[in-house]
């Protein structure tokens, strides 16, 4: 058993410092397709952060059981079974938002982030571990996808949540909506901005040049 | 047969899949550093979603449909709810089987392939590709384009990315932008190269 400071660490270093999207590379395929709305983009991340933490969960109460050699499989069958629960009970709940989503949240499925999790930490620790690092890595992903996604709709639309915030030109308003943050190429360059702004915050995470530009020596200059 | 061809076109360049739909973005950042790699890619990905997405659409009209038990005096049985656990086994399986069938015929390519044949399994284009074939209810050989399609538009696009980012080594870029996040900027760019695309198809 972690000591508490252990669970707030494992808990929080997701967010910023380990985050599941911006370092890691999981899971950005929905981050970028969902989010040219803000309820989307936040139905989605607590799906995946509800899948995540219970797929955590079981495969972590199962670990010992599991044969290594169907370990994927098996994993890929509970992380399926999670999915297809959370997609009924939005298109029984929430059905708008489910036919809005559409396949994305099946894909949560073959999301590289739940496999990611279960597969590097549940597999080999006791279940509240894993479900609080789960948590994290869900929240951590749950924060990029409400950055994005309310950007892209604020700019996009002149709305949060469909509730007008910025008054557009054709309601009589002042803003004119940029209609290319709606579009695919916007969520690239958002993303992207993004790896920066933290990068440049956090000098640790930049990544070593593959290849050292030569010193320009003072005398040919 | 012009409709298929056309099908064929619009998967590949004005729907591609990771960089208009967002599909197989994992594997299109990880393994995009060497052109090398990047051509294996999209091979194995236009191979494995062609066999799967034809494949499962068999199974599904055949087993999971509604109404497809009717034969059996069970016209209300919907099992529409489980496509995912069987579109999942039947790409596992595939990967598995062309995995053996390489090892065993082609070691060569084997070798070259290596971690990222079985990764497919878990690689959202290619359950995409079957989850959009019964979303918009494509036929046999409709699903065939479709299928062959946007491997081909995957396997342009990540060989496309590779030849840049090989280039892209030598440059002197800020060093946040460094690595991922200039990638993402240069996927970005791509994906506003490919929307003309979807003007094209539209016009």
């Amino acid at each position: 058993m972690a000591i508490p400071g252990g669970f707030w660490s494992t808990l929080s270093s997701p967010l910023v410092r380990q985050n599941p999207v911006t370092l890691q590379i999981l899971g950005i395929c929905s981050a970028l397709a969902v989010t040219t709305s803000l309820d989307t983009a936040l139905t989605m991340a607590a799906s995946l952060t509800v899948v995540l933490v219970m797929s955590a969960g079981v495969v972590s109460v199962i670990r010992r059981h599991i044969p290594s050699t169907i370990r994927l499989i098996v994993q890929i069958i509970i992380v399926a079974s999670l999915v297809i629960v959370i997609d009924q009970f939005l298109q029984a709940y929430f059905y708008d938002i489910s036919k809005r989503l559409s396949v994305f949240v099946s894909l949560i499925t073959t999301n590289c982030l739940v496999l990611g999790r279960t597969e590097s930490f549940a597999r080999s620790n006791p279940p509240l571990p894993s479900m609080i690092d789960a948590l994290g890595n869900g929240l951590g992903y749950s924060l990029v996808l409400v950055v994005i996604g309310a950007v892209r709709e604020l700019f996009g639309m002149g709305s949060l949540f469909g509730y007008p915030v910025l008054p557009t030109v054709d309601q009589g308003g002042w803003f004119t909506p940029l209609n290319l943050m709606l579009l695919a190429p916007s969520a690239f360059f958002l993303l992207g901005g993004l790896v920066w702004a933290i990068r440049s915050l956090r000098p640790e995470q930049v990544e070593a040049p593959e290849f050292e530009a030569p010193a320009v020596s003072e005398e040919r200059a | 047969m012009n409709d298929l061809f056309a099908l064929f076109l619009r998967a590949a360049f004005a729907e591609n899949m990771p960089l208009t739909l967002f599909l197989g973005l994992c594997t299109f950042l990880a393994l995009s550093r060497r052109p090398g790699t990047a051509v294996g890619l999209g091979i194995a990905v236009t191979a494995v979603l062609a066999i799967t997405v034809p494949l499962n659409r068999i199974i599904y009209v055949a087993v999971l449909a509604p109404g497809a038990w009717a034969w059996a005096g069970m016209p209300d049985l919907d099992l529409s709810y489980l496509s995912l656990i069987a579109f999942i086994g039947v790409i596992a399986a595939t990967v598995q089987l062309t995995e053996m069938v390489l090892d065993r015929f082609f070691p060569a390519i084997y070798a070259a392939f290596g971690v990222f044949l079985p990764l497919l399994t878990v690689q959202c284009a290619i359950l995409g590709g079957s989850l959009f074939m019964v979303e918009r209810d494509y036929g046999l050989a409709e699903s065939v384009a479709f299928g062959l399609g946007s491997g081909a538009g995957f396997a342009v696009a990540v060989i496309m990315l590779s030849g840049i980012r090989a280039r892209l080594a030598y440059a002197d870029l800020p060093d946040g932008l460094r690595g991922l996040g200039m990638t993402f900027v240069l996927a970005g760019m791509m994906s506003l190269g490919f929307s003309a695309f979807a003007q094209m198809v539209a016009s």
